[in-house]
């Protein structure tokens, strides 16, 4: 018989029944809960009579409407009142079901996909699940993790399982070493630009191959993060040593006595040397140069040396209108290089890339640099309250503010717009985040995906340039 | 939740690939707290001309009347037909909710994104793949003919065009009973209640640290 995959792995090792009528009842390990898509799941639980199912499966913090400004007023200090209300929600329904809250003014408050491994709440050989479709990022930790609805977040909460079918197997293996300056993101772009946004469609992507094992745990969740823009809802990485090394020690982690038990357990979350994928990828990792998306879906990317691609080059009629459409939507020619791409706006942050190491990245480019005149706002937002003091800590916040840029408070931010940081109508943002959908930034906003250190290599440039070009400075790590 | 079992209407062709739940349901307006109410800024950015906002009202909003919602030939349209990949990025339930609310409760498509495609179902809205080639000719059909109606019978599994061709569609067992009976799903499960339990001991002695690491909170006393 042939081996195992990891996710058959983790499916046989969650499920709890199959059905007569081939569905499947799968056990979750752990939920995150947010403000956007959990408050018609209490209030569901309300009108039937029901309660959570197992209060410590959860764990919940605000992070898509909280401003990043000043919030020492809490959340009455929350402008927009359906924002408020949405926040105080969520707060309520914690405070009433007994589910722990990192709330606003927590320090350990941030974005949910952030939070979850910062505290040790995503384990090696869990099942994660969150409404929130960049629930993929957990599956960095060997996890089988994947976004859900609202009506599947209620049926979490009241049973502590899902109704699934089991998807297929696909292995995206990225051979090789990447040349220097390449990270997580422009692995993960690349890859959507070769796969598709539909490329992984019912999947499940497991991503392997020498330069996803080199990566770190922050740059493997970042590639997971994006699973869910080839259109695959889950995404995984096998555990290895730097896994179990990042969850040691952590707030939620197994303590001493149950540790080795814990590690000895994960020891199998792998696939078998024989394993059988309904399909794999190869992509050589060598050859990835910095990435840059230039249109209006994530798989509208090119290397920071390409040049936009022209409509009539394209014989698929629906790929051709989506072509001429994104163009005309980014106020971009065919034919122009990445490299002239003009910049107004930069955001380094989201649950992509806002963990320390992003911060770090970025700091390397600008220290004792000044952003571009033409760069009307430059943002800097922090994935938690833990991640910002940290990087206080190692003084990354001045570099920052000398530079020119905005230092924030924690959350979602400008990745899509639900709280003040808006991008504005028309104006081109270098941005970290995982979506460039028409005005996901902002109304009429034009959004350029990138690493954290293409995104402040832009903010000095005002315009697109290599960062293998760039000097970089080595900044002391506390 | 509302039976489905046959529909008859006139269909709103989205002539258009990878439409994304942003374009659905736009990040502003998901900031109810409620299941109702998001019909009226279904497809917000692409019907109407200036940037809405939640709480507001959409009377006397400026129409872009290209959009196929606001022409009369799609008024009081049931069934929705658009191209591959509908319902891409996020996993917002609020797409559904607004399709539905605005009074969809079918969508055609090639293919769809697959966490909008599981939470049509539990909102009453059945979501149907049919080949690129039968889309395309139900598109010219539909622009072709005003008034144009499709028949969906979901017991038969079948879609039915106004000179009688009928293309059949596949749906997952489980999914059709609940649509056909308008079942919660919760309830169902809740019959496995005994499987779920002796599934979480036998979890609990294989793997205790993933039970009571994270702290229950005492509810504030008022």
């Amino acid at each position: 018989m042939a081996g195992k995959t990891l996710y058959d792995k983790l499916w046989d090792a969650h499920l709890v029944k199959e059905r007569e009528d081939g569905s499947s009842i799968i056990y979750i390990d752990r939920q995150l809960l947010h403000e956007v898509t959990s408050p018609q799941a209490f209030e569901g639980l309300r009108l039937a009579g029901r309660q959570p199912w197992r209060l410590d499966a959860n764990l919940a913090t605000p992070d898509h409407n909280v401003q990043t400004t000043d919030r020492t007023g809490g959340v009455a200090s929350i402008a927009d009142k359906v924002s408020r209300i949405q926040v105080s929600t969520l707060d309520d329904n914690c405070d009433d079901f007994g589910v722990l809250e990192f709330k606003m003014n927590d320090p350990r408050q941030g974005i949910v996909h952030v939070v979850g491994p910062e505290q040790g709440a995503t384990l090696p050989g869990m099942t994660v699940v969150c409404g929130d479709s960049h629930t993929s990022t957990h599956g960095a930790f060997g996890a089988l993790a994947h976004g859900i609805g609202t009506s599947e977040v209620e049926h979490v909460l009241a049973t502590q399982t899902l109704i699934q079918k089991k998807m297929k197997n696909m292995l995206v293996r990225v051979n090789g070493t990447v040349k220097q300056g390449i990270t997580g993101k422009d692995i993960v772009l690349a890859i959507i630009g070769k796969m598709g946004t539909a490329g992984g469609t019912g999947c499940a992507i497991e991503f392997g191959g020498e330069a996803i094992q080199a990566l770190s745990m922050e740059g493997r969740m970042t590639v997971c993060n994006m699973a869910i823009e080839a259109g695959a809802r889950a995404g995984m990485i096998a555990v290895d040593q730097t896994t179990i090394d990042y969850v040691k020690g952590r707030p939620f982690a197994p303590k001493a006595e149950q540790w080795n038990a814990a590690v000895d357990n994960w020891s199998d979350l792998h696939s078998d040397a024989d394993a059988i994928f309904d399909s794999v990828i190869e992509i050589d990792g060598a050859a990835i140069l910095p990435q840059v998306t230039w249109g209006t879906s994530p798989e509208m990317v090119l290397p920071v040396n390409g040049i936009l691609p022209d409509p009539a080059d394209e014989t698929d009629a629906v790929k051709k209108e989506g072509i001429e459409r994104a163009l005309a939507y980014m106020d971009l020619k065919s034919g122009m290089s990445i490299k002239d791409i003009q910049i107004d706006s930069v955001f380094i942050g989201s649950c992509t890339n806002s963990r320390i190491e992003d911060l770090r990245a970025a700091a390397q480019v600008v220290k004792g640099k000044a952003i571009a005149a033409r760069i009307s706002q430059a943002l800097i937002v922090p994935g938690s309250g833990l991640i910002k003091l940290q990087a206080e800590k190692e003084g990354l916040d001045k570099i920052f503010t000398d530079a020119g840029f905005e230092w924030r408070e924690p959350g979602c931010s400008m990745c899509l717009a639900m709280n003040a940081d808006k991008l504005e109508q028309g104006k081109h943002c270098a941005a970290t985040s995982n979506r460039n959908f028409e005005s996901r930034q902002g109304f009429g906003g034009r959004t350029h995906l990138v690493s954290p250190a293409m995104a402040a290599a832009a903010a000095l440039a005002g315009h697109f340039v290599d960062i293998r070009d760039v000097e970089l400075t080595k900044i002391d790590q506390a | 939740m509302r039976k489905f079992n046959e529909l008859t209407g006139i269909v709103t062709p989205i002539d258009r690939a990878n439409i994304d739940t942003d374009m659905i349901i736009p990040k502003q307006f998901l900031k109810s707290i409620k299941r109702t109410g998001f019909g009226q800024n279904l497809f917000d950015e692409l019907r109407y001309l200036d940037e809405g906002e939640a709480d507001q009202s959409c009377e006397g909003r400026p129409l872009n009347t290209d959009f196929e919602l606001n022409q009369a030939r799609y008024a009081g349209s049931n069934i929705l037909i658009s191209r591959q990949n509908f319902g891409c990025g996020s996993s917002r339930e609020h797409a559904p909710w607004a399709l539905e609310d605005y009074g969809f409760r079918c969508v055609i498509a090639s293919s769809f994104a697959d966490i909008f495609f599981n939470n049509c179902f539990k909102n009453g809205l059945l979501p149907i793949v049919l080949s690129e080639d039968t889309i395309e000719q139900l598109f010219q059909e539909v622009f072709a003919n005003e008034g144009y109606q499709l028949e969906i019978d979901l017991a038969a599994q079948t879609v039915t065009t106004p000179s009688k061709q009928s293309f059949s569609f596949e749906v997952d067992k489980f999914r059709k009973h609940c649509l056909l009976n308008g079942l919660d799903e919760i309830g169902v499960t809740l019959e496995d209640a005994d499987a779920i339990e002796t599934y979480e001991e036998k979890r609990r002695a294989q793997a205790p640290w993933l039970f009571d690491a994270i702290p229950a909170v005492q509810k504030p006393s008022v």
